[in-house]
């Protein structure tokens, strides 16, 4: 194989579409740079109704919505991929488990997320300086806090202002009503002292601007908005930097490899692989921005090695892979027997809980470090594959009988549709510097490229949290009159805690800090190695709150691309 | 691009972005993927399309087989007044699909169908299609109870048990199906609280404060706009 073709030249060059990418590509376009954005999936546009997987039924398919070795959250989820990517494999060490979520496709993974779009607050940047743990981030709430404004009002996310310690607030759209099953939990949760309140989601409930559509309370988030009504890297942040003229290009189906210097060590470019023709290529730029997930951006500096970086670009600390770290989650179900043979009607909803509960508790009585929140789902879901299985089991808890056939099974399965609520828990882990992906000396995937292999395991921080999450999921339950299904797992099964990578929050492979030494990336995400190169995806952070990731990938990207504007103004780049 | 070059889109993108700049259009759709027809489209790639059509070519099931699993199914789900039986509502092409889909499945029934054979051969002397209804049922009585079943006939219960899940997912999941089952969803609609009577029934109320957050739907298709504390003004 050889490179094809003289190098095309840009600005900057941005590796990867989901959230970071994509709000990289409209601030650095917008401000009138030249960018190459470098997808290793298919172009995706939501409203395309040959991709469209919203509001189709699920006899629309011969499977009925089950999942595949395509797509492993169900076939009409709008994730290309899932736990394992045909011909791209990783492996893992020392008997440890890390389940790895890719999606191959302009937007990436913010195509499916649950939109839950959480602020970290004041003490989430600071938890060493409360508790000893981890590390400090370089940067505080204040500094970022204009940018979260900023994403608040660029993309839309609904909410209430709460005045709540460390839950911040912004400029929210309004929520939606709780729906039957989330009445159920807040008095579920009021009676276990647990607070409750409106969720955070950056779906529109109420118009922004003319580009985007209103939600319509399909409930299918997952499936990508065709109107534009939920947060999609595409539909949100590239699609309209296309439009107010950014001068972009899309290279899609390319998957980066490495990125390449110049003879003084800085990046020159990238070296991509065309998945179509199995062709590499180069693209140059004054700038290049990794943007390609925690992990995958981790993996393309490791394998960027040169005489000036024997061990990767930006790795002299040793770092680049370590301090990986993922949400902690447990989760529970309930049979509400109040809820048996209930009227129907359309409660779809939006896509995702409409409430739930920031962390409330108390660390200097708890047995572990940090918190979590929790979200609750239930409700009329329409059918899909998987829906009848055991379709009476719950008869065992009212006395009646299991199993059986005929007309009595019709009855069972209205009986119950809708009686069942679930209660989910989303965790801080403690980032280590001994939980990494690293590259497998010895496994290639089928471009060629050295793949990463992960080390992770939990400590007693996370299992005694996902312990307290099944104590709070059966307060719960027991104060909505419900019937806790299934047993509170034990020690030895971790209490209950998901296999590390399972919530796909994976952050801190290039995590940031002042001192080149104990960090890859300095408080505008820059390498400290190389100062023409940035990462803005999960990768800097250095730790994960009891929050998701994405709102506070957005906003830092947008903060980093301000910078970069601004050195290249000043000449500095 | 050298820092001169840089500069100079930098700043020609501050005046003018959205006026002279050439971007790059969209790239357009790929075409429409060209299907043989047997499939719907659905949102497919076409990697998806080629595996399904693959798919959707193999036959698993001979027509004994098929035979049986369709007056299984509707011993299982029978028509009743209002709604047909899971025959009529496509169950046998689902699972006979369902089985080339996820390829573990194709032994435990291929086994379980002729388990049932055999099990009805002993008891009456014949194959289970050719049981009277009567003998079907007392069959079926033996293995449809979990908690009830013979040592002797776990083997039976598990198919049963398979059988009755691809029956009733096939079937909820159909459009005769979801009708049954009375989802009213997945169309356009604007959510705007749990009915008033079905409130009443369960004991339950909005709380005031609560609701006064929420959106008004009214006003919906009015731009959103705050004050610098983040008060919505419209």
């Amino acid at each position: 194989m050889h490179i094809t073709k003289a190098p095309e030249s840009f600005d900057v060059i941005i590796v990867g579409s989901g959230a970071g990418g994509g709000m990289a590509t409209k601030i650095l376009s917008e401000a009138g740079l030249k960018v190459a954005v470098v997808e290793a999936g298919p172009y995706f546009d939501p409203k395309d109704p040959v991709t469209q997987t919203q509001l189709k039924w699920p006899y629309e398919s011969p499977r009925r919505g089950a999942s595949t070795d395509f797509r492993h959250f169900g076939e009409m989820d709008m994730a290309y991929g899932g736990w394992s990517l045909k011909g791209e494999p990783y492996t893992k060490k020392n008997g440890t488990e890390f389940n790895w979520f890719r999606s191959r496709m302009l937007g990436g993974r913010t195509n499916h997320w649950g939109r839950i779009s959480l602020r970290f607050g004041e003490r989430d940047f600071k938890h060493k300086s409360y508790d000893g743990l981890g590390e400090d981030w370089p940067i505080s709430y204040e500094d970022v806090k204009p940018y979260y404004d900023k994403v608040d009002k660029l993309i839309g996310v609904f909410g209430t202002k709460e005045n709540l310690p460390n839950e911040p607030d912004g400029f929210f759209l309004p929520p939606p009503k709780p729906r039957l099953h989330e009445l159920y939990y807040i008095k579920g949760a009021k009676k276990a002292n647990i607070p409750v309140i409106p969720s955070r989601l950056s779906i529109l409930t109420k118009k922004i601007n003319e580009d985007r559509g209103v939600c319509f309370y399909c409930s299918q988030c997952n499936r990508s908005c065709s109107v534009y009504a939920d947060f999609s890297a595409g539909s949100c942040l590239i699609f309209p930097a296309q439009k107010n003229g950014g001068q972009i290009s899309l290279y899609t189906d390319a998957m980066v490899r490495e990125v390449v210097v110049d003879d003084k060590g800085r990046a020159k470019g990238v070296v991509y692989i065309d998945k179509k023709t199995r062709q590499e290529h180069q693209l140059n730029a004054t700038v290049v921005v990794l943007a390609a997930s925690a992990c995958s951006s981790a993996r393309i500096l490791l394998n960027s090695k040169s005489t000036y970086h024997k061990n990767g670009l930006g790795n002299s600390s040793g770092l680049i892979g370590k301090y990986l770290h993922d949400s902690t989650g447990a989760g529970r179900s309930a049979f509400v027997p109040a809820m048996m043979n209930r009227k129907t009607y359309n409660e779809d909803g939006v896509g995702g809980m409409h409430v739930y509960s920031p962390w409330w508790g108390d660390h200097s009585k708890l047995d572990f470090p940090r918190g979590y929140h929790t979200e609750v789902w239930g409700g009329f879901g329409m059918p899909s594959y998987g829906f009848g299985f055991n379709p009476n089991s719950l008869n065992e808890h009212i006395g009646a009988e299991v199993g059986g056939y005929g007309e009595p099974l019709r009855e069972d399965v209205k009986k119950f549709y809708g009686s069942v609520i679930g209660i989910v828990g989303r965790g801080e882990c403690i980032a280590r510097e001994d939980n990494y992906c690293e590259i497998d000396p010895n496994v290639v995937d089928e471009w060629g490229i050295p793949v990463l292999r992960f080390n992770y395991t939990w400590s007693d921080h996370e299992r005694l949290q996902a312990k307290h999450m099944h104590e709070s999921f059966e307060e719960i339950f027991d104060g909505m009159g419900a019937v806790v299904l299934g047993s509170k797992p034990g020690k030895e099964q971790d209490y209950g805690l998901t296999k590390p990578g399972e919530i796909i929050h994976e952050v801190g492979t290039t995590r940031m800090g002042d001192d080149p030494k104990t960090s890859v990336t300095n408080s505008m995400m820059r390498l400290h190695d190389v100062d023409n190169v940035y990462v803005v995806d999960g990768g800097p952070f250095v730790s994960q709150a009891d929050k998701n990731p994405t709102w506070t990938i957005l906003a830092l990207a947008w903060r980093t691309c301000d910078h970069i504007v601004n050195e290249l103004k000043k000449q500095n780049l | 691009m050298n820092r001169r070059e840089t500069i100079k889109s930098l700043l020609l993108g501050s005046m003018a972005a959205g006026l002279t700049l050439q971007g790059c259009a969209p790239n357009p759709a790929e075409e429409p993927p060209v299907t043989t027809g047997k499939l719907q489209v659905y949102g497919r790639t076409p990697e998806e399309i080629a595996y399904d059509e693959k798919l959707l070519e193999e036959t698993y099931f001979n027509e004994h087989e098929l035979s049986t699993i369709a007056v299984l199914c509707d011993l299982i789900l029978p028509a009743n007044d209002q709604f047909g039986a899971a025959t009529d509502a496509g169950v046998v092409d689902f699972i006979a699909f369902i089985v080339k889909d996820m390829p573990a499945k194709k032994i435990p029934l291929r086994g379980g169908l002729m388990w049932l054979d055999n099990f009805a051969t002993k008891s009456y002397g014949k194959q289970f299609i050719a049981c009277s209804i009567d003998e079907q049922k007392a069959i079926c009585d033996q293995i449809a109870y979990p908690n009830k079943t013979a040592a002797e006939l776990k083997q039976g219960e598990k198919f049963f048990s398979e059988m009755r899940n691809l029956t009733l997912t096939g079937y909820y999941t159909s459009k005769m199906g979801i009708e049954d089952l009375g989802y009213k969803g997945n169309t356009p609609n604007v959510w705007d609280g749990v009915p008033e009577d079905v409130l009443q029934k369960h004991g339950l109320a909005y709380d005031e404060a609560w609701i006064a957050k929420c959106v008004d739907q009214s006003k919906r298709a009015d731009i959103a706009t705050w004050d610098d504390q983040g008060n919505l003004l419209s």
